[in-house]
């Protein structure tokens, strides 16, 4: 009897504890549902009131319309594509390589002035990005470089970059020293040590700080907005804007690019996401 | 062929110096042990031999040559670590061969000398294991096969069996010494462990404070220790020290109590002098129940209250105070003891040894 009121509470915890999950979830997912549903149907039903739950009217005419040119309320995507790739790619690319060396730095060395210098780099993540849009407007106008791929490129390292070191330099900690020196010992110089060693293990790490610097690049908006002028450097984050006009705002055509951009991100998470095994350390020491 | 020795060697972290020019003779394939307290700077003269850490000052040579300014890799050494430092993306195979992987040796001939050290410390059955798959014992193992496999001149050890449970630490530690007889090269092994040092090595450097107090076999260091340092250290129960201050021809320990001067001493001390007087608990035994020594020549004793005892089977320590302290004496084929019970115990003063109050430095010459 006892045992079996005990065996119906623990059933109805569990279940409550499924209802909890399921709605956090819908909350989570529900908006990027609504993304991909909107690009499928006319403005006439995504404005509609009462809100039409079950859409009726189910076409790809937006995609097709957004890759088919002007004129057919189509916008440049393939050069906002490239844009947003050759920027993100790039920025990434350079914040890893600064982080790789700032975050070894931070974990290996001692040097003066290091906890002032680390200090630094996280206070610069406390200005908010649109305050830093005028004055940088200000400076790169001056400097002629608005509008290019360059200077967005040189903001997302500038914003990646204390990120990366953080986050790498804590990998780098839980890689035990005494391994780069049994390697050196082992007949490694310095660098074939920590290529051959240090940074096969702190590799995971490496590649979420690669997530995270490329997922900011690729959906930055606001100083995006600020810098970019043309199809020469606009991201598409950007390039949303295009569906706004004087009097309408496009919404299946802006949910169905968002959709574009949401596609490429995810796939990159989910196949770096693989390699990101955790507590492949362990077993090096002791334990 | 490779000799190891260190010239007036310093390390200095600052203006704090932790060694302070020590002199160091290592001979071709001995076995050194270098032993003693923690931060007494037997790790950190381990790793300047290795060249983990620089040389503040002095010479390191190793087969003749300076190596001060030679990296790791260029003093054909190989090293142990305490953590044993697998390297866990590694198999147990790829591990023992990265040396020679490095060192762009062919791939048959590095299966082949794996193949070879994997035999010596039976590790056949878990070469394609990654460490974590491995046990401490099996980790250490491995952590001796990659030392192995460099054919090194020097072998360095830091305090390598620490992490073992003590029965396997026993087992390694025959290993290590089978070890040394099969590859017959110059090993340098630091310890805290007094007892691994005695068993292990051909002589024991002990250290403190940055310091060499003494250099010797295991049986000089036990039997002729320089220091009170090193007679406190050496041997487990450690040796009774006690103040006395020499007053004719009696020793009048602190506390009050007197015995004999030992007649090794009677000329090398003056009256009113201040010494440590030392006996290892072998030396003290409750009369006929010590070593046999039929002709012990300076034999003094005493009757003692017994204040404890511990039985280890074969042998019982017995506790006594005399003077201000509390005295261990071995007694072998034991009989049981009552606490409190007044026993008559043999005191061998031809083993006695008498330190400087002062200097801490033997008064044997």
């Amino acid at each position: 009897m006892d045992n079996n009121a005990h065996r119906l509470k623990r059933r109805g915890l569990k279940a409550l504890h499924l209802v909890g999950l399921f709605l956090a979830m819908l909350v989570i997912c529900l908006p990027g549902l609504w993304i991909v549903l909107n690009s499928l149907r006319p403005t006439v039903e995504i404005m509609a009131k009462p809100p039409v739950w079950i859409p009726q009217d189910i076409s790809l005419d937006a995609y097709r319309n957004m890759f088919g040119g002007a004129g057919q309320g189509g916008i440049p995507v393939w050069e906002y594509f490239r844009n947003s790739l050759i920027i993100s790619v790039t920025s990434t690319i350079i914040a890893l390589i600064i982080g790789m060396a700032g975050g070894y730095a931070f974990a290996r060395y001692k040097f003066k002035g290091k906890s002032a210098i680390f200090l630094g780099f996280m206070l610069t993540r406390a200005v908010p990005g649109i305050a830093l849009s005028l004055p940088l407007f200000m400076i790169f106008a001056r400097l002629n470089i608005i509008d290019t791929h360059f200077s967005m490129i040189l903001i997302y390292v500038a914003l990646n970059v204390p990120f990366t070191i953080w986050l790498i330099d804590g990998f780098f900690r839980q890689v035990p020293k005494d391994l780069a020196e049994a390697a050196q010992i082992d007949g490694c110089t310095r660098w074939q040590a920590f290529w051959q060693v240090e940074f096969p293990l702190a590799g995971p790490g490496i590649a979420s700080a690669g997530i995270f610097a490329f997922l900011t690049s690729w959906n930055e908006y606001a100083l995006a907005a600020q810098i970019t002028r043309s199809v020469n450097s606009k991201t598409l984050p950007v390039g949303l804007l295009d569906y706004t006009s004087e009097f309408t705002i496009d919404w299946r055509g802006m949910c169905a690019l968002a959709v574009v951009m949401i596609v490429p991100a995810l796939t990159l998470t989910f196949i770096i996401q693989k390699h990101l095994v955790s507590g492949l350390t362990f077993g090096a020491v002791k334990g | 062929m490779a000799p190891v020795t260190l010239k007036k060697l310093v390390k200095r972290y600052g203006n704090v110096a932790v060694v302070h020019g020590i002199d160091l003779e290592v001979k071709d394939r001995e076995f050194i042990a270098l032993v003693g307290p923690s931060g007494c700077g037997k790790s950190t003269t381990l790793r300047m031999i290795a060249g983990l850490e620089d040389i503040s000052d002095g010479v390191i040579e190793i087969g003749g040559k300076p190596v001060n300014d030679l990296p790791p890799r260029a003093r054909n050494i190989s090293m142990v670590f305490q953590s044993y430092a697998l390297y866990p993306h590694m198999t147990v195979r790829e591990n023992m061969g990265f040396s020679l992987k490095i060192g762009k040796v062919q791939q048959s001939e590095i299966d082949q000398r794996v193949n070879e050290a994997a035999a010596i410390l039976d590790l056949e059955k878990y070469m394609d294991r990654r460490p974590s798959q491995l046990s401490g014992g099996q980790r250490q193992r491995v952590a001796m096969g990659r030392a192995i496999v460099r054919k090194p001149e020097v072998f360095l050890f830091d305090e390598p069996l620490s992490n073992l449970d003590a029965k396997l630490r026993t087992q390694v530690r025959t290993e290590i010494k089978r070890l040394h007889a099969k590859v017959q090269a110059t090993m340098i092994y630091v310890t805290h462990d007094q007892v691994e040092a005695m068993t292990l090595s051909d002589r024991i450097v002990i250290m403190r404070d940055g310091h060499i107090e003494q250099v010797g076999t295991p049986e000089e260091v036990f039997k002729r220790p320089a220091t009170r340092f090193v007679a406190g250290f050496i041997g487990s129960p450690p040796m009774n020290l006690n103040e006395a201050t020499v007053d004719g021809g009696r020793l009048v320990l602190k506390g009050g109590q007197s015995l004999p001067l030992p007649i090794e001493f009677r000329n090398k001390v003056v009256a009113g002098e201040k010494v440590i007087f030392g006996l290892r608990p072998d030396d003290i035994y409750p009369t006929g129940h010590g070593l046999s020594s039929g002709e012990a020549t300076d034999v003094h004793e005493l009757s003692l209250p017994v204040s404890i005892t511990e039985p280890l089977g074969n042998e019982t320590l017995v506790f006594i105070t005399l003077g201000e302290k509390e005295w261990v004496s071995r007694m072998l084929n034991p009989r049981p003891l009552a606490a409190g019970e007044t026993i008559k115990l043999s005191f061998d003063l031809s083993q006695a040894h008498l330190f400087s109050a002062e200097t801490g430095k033997t008064l044997r010459s």
